[in-house]
C-alpha cells in the first residue's frame, strides 16, 4: 500500500468513527450491508474509469452506457426470452465494442478523449430513451430469474453478516485489476504510456494499442457493472438511470490517487475512494443533513482531500530536492578539483 | 561612429561543471550591424539571453547609456530598447498581425470596459507596414503568413517598442534566397534609421553581405573581432576553430567489417527535395556532424521508425528492411539514444530498474507477470558495468545527474542485443567524467561488433571519438572524412555547405 492509500484509509476510519459516534445506526448490520452493496456496484465502474485515467484519458459516458446497456439487458431477457447467460455475454460484448470505438477515435482519429466520450454520453443516453420510448424498463409480473437474481443482487450470510454479491464481484474484479495493473507487463505499459507517451514509444511500446485496450477494458467492466446495477434496481427509467455515475467514478479515481494527467493511481486507492464516497452518501442520510446537500458534501470532501494531498506532495518534494542538492554538491566537488588541476 | 550606448564588460556565466561565458566584452553603437558567429555551444545564445534579461550573469558589468549594473531583468532590457527576433518565433497563431505586434500593450477605449481599440491599433501599425514594405495587411491572421512574413511581424514588434538594438538569432535559417535578400535590405534600412543589429548566423556569406564587424565566440570566450575590412570566410573559420583538441581517440581493436546499416537515398519530411545516403560498418563509430537544423535528428527518427521515410530504403546486413515503428526497429536490433533525454528517453519519475527493462519487458516475466527480482538483478549488473552512480536501482531516474541519466538510457539498450546504436548528442548535458565513461563504452561496443552512428554538434566529440565522419548540410550529406583528413576546418567547411578539395568517397 502506498502512503496515499494509507492516508485515505485513515481518513475513512476517522470519518467512520465520527459518524458512528454521532449516530450508532451507522454500524447496524443492515446499514453496513446496504452501504457495502453500493460500494460493490460503484467500485467496478470506478476501476474501469481508473484504467482509462491512468493512460491519460477520460471516460465520460459511463453513466449513459450503464443506462443503455441496462435497458438492453432487461429487454433481452424479459421481452426477447434470451437465455440470461447469453444476454450477459452479448451485453459485455457490446461494452467492449463501445470501448473499442472510443479508443479508435482517440488514437487513430486523434480526437480528444473528453470530446469523444462527451459525445458518447449524449448519444447513449439518447439511444436508451429512444429505445424504450422514455418508458421505464423493468421486470413484468411473473417474470422471474431466480438464479440470476440471486447471483447478481443476492446476499450470502457470512458469520452473521449478509454479504452482498456485488461486493464479491468487486473483490474479484479488484484482485484481477490489481494483478494486471501492478504486476503484469501490460500494466507497466499502461503506466508508461500515461506518464510519457513519447518515451514509451521510443522504448518500442505500441502506445496506440495500449490506449485502445484501456478503453476496451473500461467498456467491458462498465457493461458488467451495468448488469449488476440493472438487477439491483430492477427497473430502469432511461432518462435518469446512472446519471452522474461517471462523475462518481472520476471522483473515486482522483481520491484514490489518480492524476488526470495520467500515469498515477492504484487499485487499492480507487476502491478506498469508492468506500469513502459511499460513506459520505450514507453520512448525509444518517446525520440528518438535507439530502439536497449530498453533492455539496462530496465536492467539499474531495476538494479538501486533494488540497491536503497537494500540501503533502509539495512538502515531500521540497525535502527530496534538498536531499538531491546535498548529494550533488558532494558529487560536484571532485569535478571542481579536476578543473583546478 | 557615435558613442556606444550598450557595453558588456567581462561578462561571465557558469553552470555547474560548465563555463558558458568567460569574460566576454562587447559594445554596441547606434546604427551598427554586428555579426556574432561561433560553433554550436560557443556561448552565443547564453550571451544573448544575458542581454535579454533572461539569464543572470555570474560576473561582469552591463552598462546601458553609461549606467552600470550587474544584470538586467526582462523589463530593463525592453526599457533599454533591446528586442529579439527569435529563432523559434514567439508569436500567437490565433491573432492577427496587429494583435501580435501590440500584444500586452493593446490600445484601449471604452473606459472601465477596456475594450481593444482595433482602429487605432491598425492605424498605428500602418507606418511600420510601409517602412518594411510588407506585402500583408494589419488584420491578416498570423496563421496564414509564411515564416518570412512572421519574421517581419517580429521585427515590427521590436520597432513598435522603439528598439535601439534588434537581436536576430539565425534569422535566415529557414528562409529562401529571395526572402533572405529582402531581410538583408530590411537590415540595411534599420541601420540607416540608426537601429543597431546583432546578427547571429552560421552563413558566412550573409556576414560578408551585411555586417560592419564580426565577433567570434569559441568556448564562451571572444576569440577574435574582425572589422569590415578584415572580413573574409577564411578568416572567420580560422577564428572559430582556434583551439587544440584534446586527443580522445581510442583505436578500434579490428578494422571495420562489412556494412551493417545502409541508408539509401533516404528522404525526410523536413527536406523533401534532399536525399541522404550513408552506411555504417560493423565495429565503427560513424560521426554525423553538421549544424543544428541540418536534418540529422530527422534522419535518426526516420531510421528508428518514429517518423515515416518519404523515400529511399534502409538495409540491415545487406537485406532491405521496412521500419514502420520504433518497435520494428528494436526487433531488428536498431536502437536510438534520443537527443531529448527527458522527453523521449526516460520516464523520469519511475525507478532506474523499471526504465532499463521497459523496452524488453517481456523477457523479464514469469507467467505474464513481471519478475521484479530479475529486473533488479539486471539493473544492478548494468549499474556495475556503466558505473551509474546511485545508492540503489529503485531510485527514480529524475533525481540522477544528466550523465547518470544518459547511462540509464544506454543501459536500456545494452541489456538487449544491439546491432546498430544511433546516438543523438550522446553527451549533451553530461559532465566531463561521465562523458569519458560513455566514450569508453562506445568503443567497447564497437569492438564487440556493434555499428554506431553518432550525431554530435560537439566538435571535440566528433573529431575525438569517430572513426569516420559524415557531414550533413541542409538535408544532404556534403562530404565524408576519413581520420587522415579529420580537422575542425574540414568539418566546418562541409557543415556550412562549402566543398573541400579532394572529396572523399
Amino acid at each position: 500500500m502506498s502512503k496515499k492509500d494509507v492516508s485515505l484509509l485513515v481518513l475513512i476510519l476517522v470519518v467512520g468513527t465520527v459518524v458512528a459516534l454521532i449516530n450508532p445506526r451507522f454500524l447496524f448490520v443492515g446499514n453496513l450491508s446496504n452501504t457495502a452493496n453500493q460500494v460493490g456496484l460503484f467500485g467496478i465502474f470506478s476501476i474501469a474509469e481508473a484504467v482509462v485515467i491512468i493512460i491519460g484519458g477520460i471516460e465520460l459516458s459511463v453513466g449513459s452506457v450503464i443506462a443503455l446497456l441496462g435497458v438492453l439487458f432487461i429487454d433481452l431477457i424479459v421481452n426477447h426470452d434470451v437465455n440470461w447467460l447469453a444476454a450477459i455475454a452479448m451485453i459485455v460484448a457490446a461494452g467492449l465494442v463501445i470501448g473499442l470505438v472510443h479508443g479508435t477515435l482517440v488514437t487513430r482519429m486523434r480526437i480528444q478523449p473528453f470530446v469523444v466520450t462527451l459525445c458518447g454520453l449524449l448519444i447513449y443516453r439518447g439511444a436508451a430513451r429512444y429505445y424504450t420510448e422514455d418508458a421505464t424498463a423493468g421486470f413484468g409480473f411473473g417474470a422471474s430469474f431466480p438464479m440470476l437474481e440471486w447471483l447478481a443482487a443476492g446476499r450470502t450470510n457470512v458469520l452473521g453478516f449478509p454479504l452482498p454479491h456485488s461486493v464479491v464481484a468487486l473483490a474479484v474484479v479488484a484482485v484481477i485489476a490489481w494483478v494486471m495493473l501492478h504486476r503484469s507487463v501490460f500494466g507497466r505499459y499502461l503506466y508508461a504510456v500515461g506518464k510519457n507517451e513519447e518515451a514509451a514509444r521510443y522504448s518500442g511500446i505500441r502506445s496506440n494499442r495500449v490506449i485502445i485496450s484501456a478503453y476496451v477494458i473500461c467498456g467491458g467492466l462498465t457493461a458488467f457493472s451495468a448488469i449488476l446495477i440493472a438487477m439491483y434496481t430492477r427497473s430502469i427509467s432511461p432518462a435518469v438511470h446512472g446519471s452522474f455515475y461517471e462523475l462518481y467514478a472520476i471522483a473515486a479515481a482522483v481520491l484514490g490517487g489518480c492524476s488526470l494527467r495520467g500515469g498515477e493511481g492504484s487499485i487499492i486507492g480507487v476502491v478506498l475512494g469508492t468506500v469513502l464516497l459511499q460513506m459520505l452518501q450514507n453520512l448525509v442520510n444518517l446525520l440528518g443533513i438535507p439530502s439536497s446537500l449530498n453533492f455539496a458534501v462530496m465536492g467539499t470532501v474531495i476538494l479538501a482531500g486533494v488540497l491536503g494531498d497537494q500540501y503533502l506532495v509539495q512538502r515531500r518534494h521540497r525535502a527530496s530536492v534538498a536531499k538531491v542538492r546535498e548529494q550533488t554538491s558532494v558529487a560536484a566537488a571532485p569535478l571542481e578539483r579536476m578543473k583546478v588541476e | 561612429m557615435s558613442e556606444p550606448f550598450l557595453e558588456l564588460v567581462d561578462i561571465s556565466k557558469s553552470y555547474p561543471g560548465v563555463v558558458a561565458l568567460d569574460h566576454v566584452s562587447l559594445e554596441v553603437s547606434p546604427g551598427e550591424v554586428i555579426a556574432l558567429i561561433g560553433e554550436n555551444g560557443a556561448g552565443k545564445s547564453t550571451l544573448m539571453r544575458v542581454l535579454g534579461g533572461v539569464v543572470e550573469p555570474s560576473g561582469g558589468v552591463i552598462r546601458v547609456d553609461g549606467a552600470a549594473r550587474s544584470s538586467l531583468t526582462v523589463a530593463d532590457a525592453i526599457k533599454a530598447g533591446i528586442a529579439f527576433v527569435h529563432q523559434e518565433l514567439n508569436l500567437f497563431d490565433n491573432l492577427d498581425v496587429a494583435g501580435n505586434v501590440f500584444i500586452g500593450r493593446e490600445p484601449v477605449h471604452g473606459g472601465p470596459l477596456r475594450l481593444i481599440d482595433r482602429k487605432r491599433m491598425y492605424a498605428d501599425l500602418a507606418p511600420l507596414l510601409d517602412r518594411l514594405g510588407c506585402d500583408f495587411a494589419a488584420d491578416a491572421p498570423l496563421a496564414e503568413l509564411s515564416l518570412a512574413q512572421r519574421q517581419l511581424v517580429e521585427i515590427m514588434k521590436a520597432l513598435s517598442l522603439d528598439a535601439r538594438l534588434v537581436i536576430m538569432d539565425e534569422p535566415t535559417s529557414s528562409l529562401t534566397l529571395t526572402e533572405t535578400d529582402r531581410l538583408m535590405r530590411i537590415v540595411a534600412g534599420l541601420k540607416a534609421h540608426g537601429v543597431s543589429i546583432i546578427f547571429i548566423t552560421h552563413r558566412l556569406n550573409e556576414v560578408m553581405q551585411c555586417a560592419d564587424r564580426a565577433v567570434v565566440l569559441c568556448d564562451g570566450r571572444v576569440v577574435g573581432a574582425l572589422t569590415r575590412a578584415e572580413l573574409s570566410p577564411a578568416a572567420m573559420i580560422r577564428l572559430m576553430i582556434g583551439r587544440d583538441l584534446k586527443s580522445l581517440y581510442v583505436r578500434p581493436a579490428a578494422p571495420p567489417g562489412d556494412s551493417v546499416l545502409q541508408i539509401v537515398d533516404a528522404v525526410t519530411d523536413t527536406y523533401p527535395e534532399r536525399a541522404v545516403s550513408l552506411s555504417v560498418r560493423r565495429g565503427e563509430i560513424l560521426g554525423l556532424a553538421g549544424l543544428v537544423g541540418s536534418g540529422r535528428t530527422e534522419l535518426a527518427r526516420a531510421v528508428f521508425g518514429i517518423d515515416r521515410l518519404r523515400g529511399g530504403a534502409i538495409r540491415l546486413d545487406g537485406e532491405p528492411i521496412r521500419i514502420a515503428s520504433p518497435r520494428a526497429a528494436i526487433e531488428q536490433g536498431i536502437y536510438l539514444v534520443p537527443e531529448d533525454r527527458k522527453g523521449a528517453g526516460l520516464l523520469l519519475d519511475v525507478s532506474i530498474a523499471e526504465n532499463i527493462s521497459l523496452p524488453d519487458l517481456a523477457s523479464y516475466t514469469r507467467f505474464w507477470l513481471v519478475d521484479t527480482a530479475r529486473e533488479n538483478e539486471n539493473a544492478m549488473r548494468q549499474r556495475e558495468r556503466l558505473k551509474i552512480r546511485t545508492p540503489d536501482v529503485e531510485t527514480t531516474v529524475g533525481s540522477l545527474s544528466g550523465g547518470n541519466q544518459q547511462k540509464v538510457v544506454l543501459a536500456k539498450w545494452l541489456s538487449m542485443r544491439p546491432k546498430v546504436l544511433i546516438f543523438d548528442e550522446p553527451t549533451r548535458g553530461v559532465d566531463v567524467g561521465a562523458k569519458q565513461e560513455i566514450y569508453d563504452m562506445l568503443r567497447r561496443l564497437t569492438d564487440a561488433g556493434v555499428a554506431i552512428l553518432m550525431i554530435s554538434s560537439d566538435m571535440e566529440e566528433v573529431i575525438g571519438v569517430s572513426d569516420r565522419i559524415a557531414v550533413m548540410h541542409e538535408g544532404a550529406i556534403s562530404g565524408f572524412l576519413d581520420r587522415s583528413r579529420f580537422s575542425e576546418h574540414n568539418v566546418l567547411q562541409l557543415a556550412v555547405g562549402h566543398t573541400i578539395e579532394a572529396e572523399g568517397p
